[in-house]
């Protein structure tokens, strides 16, 4: 369905609308209103402590596994609030994928990272195609073909995180959320993951974090930039809003707002 | 200004005193290991010369006579029914409880007063769990009219092992990372798929070490079998014999060391041997299985 409309007009699959996510009573982020659209690669950067990654957890209510952590206004996926009382949040996180900062592989064989996620969600098909597809499309397939029965800690931290993103695939989610993926790679095997990315675009909608400017640059097609204030009252504490958000190449050449010129030119952050 | 030379002096009172620190404390650490070697050794050799193949099969003669006194088979099996039994008991329990503290519980009221409660019950004299069963199960006849019993025994047991299950669940699922919770999670597992499938897989050897501890504490207590398992002199044969009085090493030797004659003196030497060679072998391969799935864990 996503597929077919993706080509001719974008159209919006996830939607923040004023958006506040608290954790106790110390607000991180506040009035973050934000349109992904199908199809997209969008980044999210900004200067540490700027809620990007609080924001990327609230897509698929990871943060409802932090105690205390709390999130106002509403998260349209699908036409449906996320954070509506009837959502069962297992449902969500099945549509929503998500690759993580560290590699996180299962402590089980190559094979079996894959075929868990998909065998909980009711896979019925080949399995053994549905590892190699998997594998393949993360790009991975030719480090993991001969050893499929090794521990996923058999592989190098980049075709760990690889095997990560396959292991998300497996369960062909709509939309795949990713916290810095990279931040703990080598240059090539970011170099390779992007790739991937690339690869994964025609099929899913991605969103990353990343702190690294030019992988946004060089993989995503909308860029949101956060930024932190410190609050009103002044006591030190610092809060996340949306600075700007539009397309990679506007962000990067002719930002509207100075804070993000300032950002990317590499004056703070 | 005056320069020490930078070569090491004895007689210097900060060497003289790091010195003598040093050997106060190995010395203590030498007494604190004294009695472990002492009582080992000393059962090793009394109890060692007692080993015949006869003792593993025969039923023990009642004091009295200067007869042969016979073997230890009933409370060697019975040791190992009981301890059976207090397992099947404590570690789903034990294991379940461990996994609602680690994995369900928020950090609230409830499952603070659970740990403190399991630390209390960790704590309460082994003689109390027996008397609580005694007056639970053995006094009220409630298990099928029956008084003391092996079941009772196992009951009893179970109490003392639960503690030990429950913490060594609860410490070794807290220390499966969180990224490995959030992986499942983060591809649509529920909370109970990723718990039985990857949590406590992850965490599977800290618990075996832990309930292998606790079945070793349990073996070896012999208060809370005198109030509820008692002692029998006769051979386990069948099912029903669960419901009636049954015979441990630990309250043999009870009953044995404390007669006048020799020869059930000489059995109770042999059944010490018995139970301290378990129960070391038991910690043994414990650790050494630990150590062994570490290895292949990481490969």
């Amino acid at each position: 369905m996503i597929k077919n409309t993706k080509k001719s007009q974008k159209k919006n699959i996830l939607s923040l609308e004023d958006v506040s996510i608290s954790y106790g009573t110390f607000e991180a982020v506040k009035n973050v209103f934000l349109n992904f659209k199908a199809g997209d690669i969008t980044s999210l950067i900004g200067p540490s402590g700027c809620g990007k990654s609080t924001v990327l957890r609230a897509l698929n209510r990871m943060n409802d596994l932090i105690p205390n952590c709390s999130l106002k206004g509403t998260v349209l996926f699908d036409g449906t609030n996320i954070y509506d009382k009837r959502v069962d949040p297992v449902e969500v996180r099945r549509r929503i994928g998500m690759v993580f900062q560290q590699p996180n592989p299962f402590p089980k064989s190559i094979y079996e990272n894959i075929a868990f996620g998909a065998r909980i969600n009711g896979f019925t098909g080949d399995m053994d195609e549905l590892v190699e597809s998997s594998l393949r499309k993360a790009a991975v397939w030719s480090e993991c073909k001969d050893k499929l029965n090794d521990s996923g800690y058999s592989l190098s931290g980049g075709q760990q995180q690889r095997l990560c993103i396959a292991r998300t695939i497996a369960i062909e989610p709509e939309i795949i959320l990713m916290d810095e993926p990279c931040s703990a790679l080598d240059p090539i095997s970011t170099l390779k993951i992007e790739e991937t990315m690339h690869e994964l675009k025609k099929n899913y909608t991605i969103i990353i974090v990343t702190h690294n400017m030019q992988q946004a640059l060089r993989v995503s097609d909308m860029t949101a930039f956060f930024n932190a204030v410190e609050y009103e009252d002044g006591d030190g504490g610092k809060v996340g809003y949306l600075a700007e958000f539009d397309s990679t190449k506007k962000i990067f050449n002719s930002p509207k707002e100075k804070t993000t010129q300032e950002y990317i030119s590499g004056k703070f952050g | 200004m005056i320069m020490n030379s930078l070569y090491y002096q004895k007689k210097l009172s900060r060497n003289v005193g790091d010195k003598f620190f040093t050997s106060l404390s190995v010395f203590c650490a030498l007494i604190a290991i004294l009695p472990l070697i002492f009582v080992v050794t000393y059962i090793l050799i009394k109890g060692g010369a007692q080993i015949t193949p006869e003792l593993f099969t025969l039923e023990p003669n009642p004091p009295g006579d200067d007869l042969d006194a016979g073997g230890i088979n009933p409370a060697l099996i019975g040791t190992l029914v009981i301890t059976t039994i207090a397992s099947i008991i404590a570690i789903p329990v034990g294991v379940g409880g461990g996994i609602y503290l680690a994995e369900y519980s928020n950090g609230g009221s409830f499952s603070k007063f659970i740990r403190f409660g399991v630390n209390v019950l960790a704590g309460v004299p082994s003689i109390i769990a027996g008397v609580f069963i005694y007056a639970l199960i053995v006094s009220t006849k409630i298990l099928f009219g029956s008084m003391y019993s092996g079941f009772a025994g196992g009951m009893a047991l179970s109490i003392l092992m639960l503690p030990t299950v429950i913490k060594t669940t609860d410490e070794g699922l807290k220390l499966v990372p969180n990224e490995l919770r959030y992986a499942s999670l983060g591809i649509g597992a529920s909370m109970y798929t990723t718990i039985l499938k990857i949590t406590l897989p992850t965490a599977f050897r800290s618990i075996a070490t832990g309930v292998v501890l606790g079945i070793a504490r349990a073996a070896g207590e012999t208060a809370p079998l005198i109030f509820t398992a008692l002692f029998s002199y006769y051979y386990i044969v069948g099912f029903e014999d669960l419901f009636y009085e049954m015979g441990s090493l630990a309250v043999l030797i009870y009953n044995f060391a404390l007669e006048p004659y020799d020869a059930q003196n000489k059995l109770a030497w042999a059944a010490s041997f018995i139970l301290v060679i378990s129960i070391l072998t038991v910690n043994i391969f414990s650790r050494i299985f630990a150590a062994f799935t570490e290895t292949t864990k990481r490969v």
